[in-house]
Parts: structure tokens; sequence; C-alpha cells
């Protein structure tokens, strides 16, 4: 596989199209259903099992080393900002873990265009936006100019 | 085919046009936008910007931080361990101007969201390492991607780029990039007055230790496909340090990293009988390395090298003792997430393996060789250093502009710059944002022309893979094999096969030669002529058929590096058997190679190393 789509749960809609960096989740013609066209080019990154909304997709390990019998699924809730993962052993055994993905609200981070705009000296300086105030240190740290001779 | 060729066109011009939409790419896109306000900055990626690149996934830890705020680390500090880690060889003034920057990147995505994890006792990041935070990091990418989303005028996803373009009157200068839509087939010209790579390294050069189904299950991303070089190299831009492939330790299979359980949980590493294989041999390898064996730490590719040994003798497997530490439900969480943030294939191998790491030890293994400019290794383009403070033969222009005007780059794309890593990356990407709106600022109009013989000839070669394929496949009933034509799939594999068995891939144990790079060479001449005869079924083996292309000039360039170099330079990373030692005094210097477009000759050389840091 390794991820791959249950059919009666996937309805169509294409988010797992979108996402993949690999481009190998396709929309089969005939069912109208995804699945990966090219499952040795899947990294089990899991971003389209993130992004399904029916959470169609699912993922088997690689053939080559994974054993049947597992599961490591995942709920991610933007709004909550948590991730929730239920891994489940082939022998049966069952870990779950929650963890935080985002402490400000999605769509709140500032576009640098709204900063007041820098000097157009700055633009010769070899500082970058925000600084000095974004490092915590007052000076941007310099090495001394170097002796052409001696390099 | 017309749809799909010269006849659909969409021109979109550019100040600033940003190829690859990762930590480099999005940094460079942020800064630009801060100091270019009027600017059209307009980036472009293969894939979806919210989930591409290396740090798809997310990642668990920043790895490289200085917390100078804190007095915890300076930047010459950092110099000195990256140099140290590899072996002398760096470019200390672009490493120095990532350190003393990055820690403004950090604060600024915390600022934005990204949850870092606090020490309760200072209040400081909790550090992993001397350089890492760790994080609570699934949602790096989609973070930094609204940044970036915010700060261009366009975004163009599922753009694969394939060639740059340059200028009609000035064969040095560059002009432009070309692509095309992975959905639609729409071909994309981008006119751009300057132009920033941070396409990402490369996996899949080299054979992957993974095989049949589990192919794609590498530690970098197997979208990651030298972009940045193949794109970068073919404009005659002087590349540095491209035989300096990186070999990784990890988790076997799941190609978890092993950062987190040694630096933070301090798990040990072991041989199959319990031992610290690592002092044992130390020894040896200061006969084989001398000074270099007393770095502390140890360069990352000796502490391969004693692991290899250790295999080799017949004291495999080697172990990360797990159960050793996770004596507390918070380290089990840690332990756990550091995984589940960045490597999830790492739970689902010990799920389906039934390995509980709080009872049992977890297999360790070296990957595959990658190439890369932006982890513990450095490959990449020549980049002009920063104005304050590179030596005077390392500055020809503006900030982290290759030797090509116009042309930037950051990431995996500039090389003497190792330790980056993300935020490093997008701390690069900033620098050469800001150098980029500088550029622009000061062309003053006069900018490039592209050189239209050169788009003509280049639209043709674009989609030739489709008109194979689809004149070919008339010669056959069914199946893949047909006379006229390989598929992607099957170039790569050729590919992979080559580097592994010829220039040190885990078939010979990284272990190589002249006569060997000799033969590998011959034969990747025969496959760079096939590129011609690749036949693509649709859009996406279209896409493939491209990757395939970078990979290839990038591996060529990967050899004759090697080739050039007679000695072995990192031992762990790679050997040469008929130079098995290092010869410090004839070799301290960097390795360079130029390719000629009109000639297609490769012209190697030597390039100094200047120490400006003691
Ligand atoms: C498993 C793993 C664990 C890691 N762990 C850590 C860690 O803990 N901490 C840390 O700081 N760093 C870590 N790193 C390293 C970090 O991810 C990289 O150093 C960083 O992402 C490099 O940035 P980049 O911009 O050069 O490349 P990328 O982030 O990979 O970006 C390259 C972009 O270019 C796009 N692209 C490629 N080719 C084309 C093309 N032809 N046309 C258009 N677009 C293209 C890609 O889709 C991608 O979006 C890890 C990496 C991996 C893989
Ligand atoms: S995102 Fe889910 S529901 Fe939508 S196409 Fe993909 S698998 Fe089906
Ligand atoms: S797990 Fe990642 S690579 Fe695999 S299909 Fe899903 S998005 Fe694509």
């Amino acid at each position: 596989m390794p991820t791959f789509t249950y059919m009666t749960r996937c309805d169509g809609c294409g988010e797992c199209v979108d996402i993949c960096p690999s481009d190998i989740m396709h929309i089969d013609p005939v069912y109208r259903r995804s699945y990966n066209v090219e499952p040795n080019f899947c990294w089990e990154c899991y971003s389209c099992v993130k992004a399904c909304p029916q959470h169609a997709i699912d993922v088997r390990g690689f053939a080559d080393f994974a054993p049947l019998g597992h599961s490591v699924r995942v709920l991610r809730e933007e709004k909550m900002g948590t991730i929730s993962w239920k891994i489940r052993y082939r022998d049966g055994r069952v870990k779950e873990f929650t963890f935080p993905i985002r402490t400000t609200p999605w769509g709140s981070i500032k576009p640098p265009s709204d900063y007041a705009a820098p000097d157009a000296n700055a633009l010769g300086s070899q500082m970058l936006a925000h600084e000095p105030t974004a490092l915590g240190v007052e000076m941007l740290p310099t090495l001394p100019v170097l002796d052409k001779k001696e390099v | 085919m017309s749809q799909r060729s010269s006849k659909n066109i969409k021109f979109v011009d550019a100040d600033i046009l940003v190829i690859g939409g990762g930590f480099g790419g999005c940094g460079a896109t942020y800064e630009s936008r801060y100091w270019g306000r009027d600017l059209k900055i307009v980036l472009v990626e293969k894939a979806n910007i919210e989930r591409s690149g290396a740090v798809s996934h997310g990642l668990s830890a920043i790895n490289c931080y200085m917390g100078m705020q804190w007095g915890e680390n300076q930047p010459a500090d950092f110099v000195r361990y990256a140099r140290g880690d590899l072996m002398g060889l760096v470019r200390e003034d672009l490493i120095f101007d990532i350190a003393r920057h990055v820690d403004s990147t950090v604060h600024k995505f915390e600022e934005w969201g990204l949850p870092i994890m606090k020490d309760p006792k200072t209040g400081r990041y909790l550090r992993e390492g001397k350089w890492q935070v760790m994080i609570h990091g699934e949602s790096y990418k989609p973070i930094i991607a609204e940044a970036a989303r915010k700060s261009a005028s366009e975004v163009y996803n599922r753009i694969m780029v394939t060639h740059l373009l340059m200028d009609k009157t000035r064969p040095n200068r560059v002009a432009g990039a070309l692509g095309f839509n992975v959905r639609d087939g729409q071909l994309h010209v981008f006119r751009a007055k300057a132009v920033i790579v941070a396409a990402g390294g490369a996996s899949h050069v080299f054979r992957p230790r993974s095989v049949g189904e589990g192919a794609g299950k590498t530690w970098y991303a197997p979208w990651s496909s030298a972009s940045a070089y193949g794109l970068v190299l073919r404009t005659g831009a002087k590349m540095i340090q491209m035989e300096n492939r990186i070999v990784l330790a990890r988790f076997k299979d799941g190609y978890g990293p092993v950062g987190a359980w040694s630096l933070l949980l301090k798990a040990q590493t072991t041989n199959a009988y319990g031992e610290n294989y690592e002092a044992a041999r130390l020894d040896e390898i200061k006969s084989l390395v001398g000074k270099y064996a007393e770095t502390t730490p140890l360069p990352t590719c000796l502490r391969n090298h004693a692991m290899l040994q250790e295999v080799k003798a017949g004291n495999g497997p080697i172990y990360m003792q797990t159960q050793q530490v996770l004596d507390t439900k918070e380290k089990e969480n840690t332990g756990w997430e550091d995984f589940l943030d960045m490597t999830v294939g790492q739970a689902v191998v010990w799920a389906s393996q039934n390995i509980d790491p709080k009872e049992k030890p977890s297999e360790l293994t070296t990957s595959e060789p990658y190439v890369m400019g932006s982890h513990a290794t450095c490959s990449g383009a020549w980049a002009s250093g920063p104005e304050d403070c590179a030596p005077a033969d390392y500055q020809w222009g503006y900030n982290r502009m290759t030797t090509v005007e116009g042309l930037f780059g950051a990431g995996d794309t500039i090389g003497g710059s190792a330790h980056k890593f993300s935020s490093g990356s997008f701390t690069e990407g900033r620098i050469a944002g800001k150098s980029a709106v500088k550029y622009v600022r000061e062309l003053a109009g006069n900018p490039p022309q592209v050189d239209e013989a050169q788009l003509t000839m280049l639209q043709q070669e674009i989609f030739k893979p489709l008109e194979n394929f689809e004149i070919g496949r008339n010669e056959i009933v069914a199946g893949s094999v047909a006379p006229s034509y390989i598929s992607p799939l099957q170039g790569l594999q050729r590919l992979e096969k080559i580097m592994d068995e010829y220039v040190g891939g885990i078939s010979t144990f990284y272990m190589t030669s002249e006569p060997m790079l000799n033969r590998g060479l011959e034969l990747l001449t025969m496959l760079k002529e096939d590129l011609d005869h690749i036949g693509a079924e649709d859009l996406h083996q279209l896409q493939r058929a491209w990757e395939l292309h970078h990979r290839v000039w990038t591996a060529e360039a990967v050899l004759r590096h090697t080739l050039y170099r007679q000695e072995t330079r990192w031992p762990g990373y790679y050997y040469r058997g008929d130079f098995p030692k290092l010869d410090d005094a004839d070799w301290h210097a960097f390795t360079a190679s130029q390719y000629d477009v009109k000639t297609g000759e490769w012209t190697m050389s030597k390039l100094p190393v200047h120490h400006i840091i003691e």
C-alpha cells in the first residue's frame, strides 16, 4: 500500500488529492473514490490521512518489513489545536497519545506588510525583518572585517 | 497533444520568483515581502505548500537555535561545532550568518503559534542537545505555509519546474523558469528579475534499503527530487562539495531519528552484546583520521564508521536501548511524540512488529546516502557570502547569489553551510529574500529578457516523454516492456543501481574506487542518453520523468566530485578503497564543479577553505 481508502467511507471530495506531496492520491474514474496510484512512492507522511474529512484513509505498513494486523490512526482537530493517535499492535495492545499542534488561532499570523515599512537605507544593512528586537539581544553579532591580504 | 504543449501557455511576470515552498522558500517569500512591499513576489511549488517538502508531516525539534537571549550559545560556537562535524570543511561565513539570525526566526515561529516546549525549571526552551530545542511540531509546516501565503503576491501549487530560463544577451544571467501544471498540463513561463531556488535536496539517488512496496520509505522524503541541484547546475552555476553525500544512523526501516532518544532521553547505543562499541573503536578511528577523532562531539560520519565496522564484524544488530530510559509516562510520551510528529512510520514498525520501546530495544542502522545541503552535510551551489564578513574571494555579488547573476538559493540549494536544518533553511531563505530585493532595486530598469530560442527548444523537450509513450505504446500489446521507451520508474531503478554499486551505496558498504567510478560514469552517461527515451503515460508520470532528470544530473555531479577527490574524506559517509586515508595537507579544500552548457564539459577545481573563526 501503504495508504489505502475505505470504499464505503470515501465520498470523492478530493481533499487527499489536493494535499499529497507525492501526487499519488488520485480519484478513480469509475468508482469516483480516491486511491493510492503509486504506493512505492508514499512516505507514510499521513498528510492525506489527516486531511480526509470522512476518515476514509488508513495506512497499512509497507509489506517488505511490516507484518499485518497493526494500525496507527490519527485525529487532527484544528480548532481544538490537538492531534490524537491511537496505535493498535499486532498482538492487540493499544496505546493512545494526544499532543498540542498550535497555540494561536489558524489564520492569525500577521503578514510582513502589516508592519511599518523599513527605512530604505536599512536594505543595505545586515539586519533582517524584526531585528534586532526579535533576536532577544541588543545587537546583531558581527565578525571583524578580514584583512583581504590575509585570506 | 496540443492542450499539453506550446499553444497552451501561461506567462507570469514577477520581480522575484521563489521556486519551492519548503522551509527555504517560505523564508524567502516572507522576507522579500517585508523589504519589497511593492514587488511582485511569486512562489511556485510542485506540490501544495500546506504540506510540501521535507517537513510535510512535521518535526519534533528545531535543530538550529543559539539561545543568545539567555547567553546559551554564540554564533561563533556554532561555527566551531559545524566545522568540527564536517572535519574542517565548511563555509564559515555562511554558517556564521545563519547562526546570528536564526534566533529571530525561531522567536517568530513561536509568536506565530508553534508550540515550543519549555524547561519548567528555567522557563527557557527545552533543549534536546546543545543546538536543538523540542517542539510539538506536527503543524510546523502548515504554520510557516500560512506566513508564506500571506506574503506572496501569487502562489502556484502543483507546478513542476523543469528548467531555469536564461537571459537573451547575457548567458550568465537568469531570466526566469519554466514548468508545467501537473493537473492540466498547462505550460507556465515565469519571467523574473531575480530567482530564488529552494527546491530541496535528494532522496532516491542511491538505492534505498527498503524494497518493493516499501521503496518510498526513505529518510529524506521520496519527493525530494534533487531539483535544487538539477535546476541550478545546468545553468553553469558553480557547485561545491557534491561528494559530501550524507548517510544517517536511524531506527531500522522506520527511519525514526535518534537525536531525542540519545540526547534528551539519554538512551545508550550498543552492539548486540550490549557493549559500547564506539568508545572501544576510538583508537582504530584515530589511526584512520588522526586529529579529527579527537573532536567533541565525534563527527557524525565517524560515528557511522564505528557502527559499520561493528556490523561488518558480525556484532550486529546495533540497538538503541530504549527500555532503559522510559521509566515515566512523561518520558514515554516524549519518545513516542518524537516519531508521531515527524516519522509516523516508526510507530507503524513498532506496532506491526510488537516492539514496545518500554520493554525491548530497537534496531538501528545506517541509511542509504542522500544529497543535501541543509543537514549534517553541505552539498550545493557556491554562493556569495555576507557583505560584512565574507572573505574577499567568497564575495562577488549579493549575499546568497550563486555564480549566475540574479540566481539565489536557500536551504538544501546552497553548499558549504551544513547544519541549518529547518530553522536555518528558513533563515537562509530570509537572507536570500532580502538580497534579492536589493538586487531587483539596483537593476534599475535593466531587467533580463527571456531567450526565446531557449524557450522554444525547452517547450518541445518538456512534453517529449508524453509523445514517446504515445508513439511507442502502439508497438506493443500490453504490459510495461517496450522496445523504444522506459518508464520513469525503470529509469530511476537503473540510476539507483548504478549509484549504489559503483559510487558507494549500501551494497558496497559505501566503498568505491577510481575504476568503479569510471565504470559508473560510463553507465550513467548511457542512462543520460536514455533520458530522451523516457515514456510518460500521463502528467503524473511526466512529473516523475522530470524528477528523474534532476536526479540523474545531480548523481553525475556526485560521481564526478567523488572521482576528482583522491581520498576518503568522511569515513562513514563514503570510502575510496584506492585512497583509504585522509590527506589533510593536500586536500584541505572545497571541491568545485562547473558544467558548461555550450560544450557539455565539466570543469573540476579546488577552492580554498578560509577559517575566519578561531
Ligand atoms: C525525517 C526528517 C527529519 C528531520 N528532522 C529535523 C528536525 O528535527 N529538526 C530540524 O530543524 N530539521 C529536521 N529535518 C531537516 C529539515 O527538514 C530540512 O533541513 C529542511 O526542510 C530543508 O529545507 P529546504 O527548503 O531546503 O527543502 P524542503 O523543505 O524540502 O523544500 C523544498 C520544496 O521544493 C519543492 N520542489 C521540489 N522540486 C520542485 C520543482 N521541480 N518545482 C517546484 N517545486 C519543487 C518541494 O515540493 C518542497 O516543497 C528533518 C528532515 C527529515 C526528512
Ligand atoms: S479526502 Fe477522504 S473522502 Fe475525500 S476523496 Fe480523499 S479519501 Fe475520499
Ligand atoms: S501518506 Fe503522504 S505520501 Fe502517502 S498518500 Fe498520503 S499524503 Fe501521499
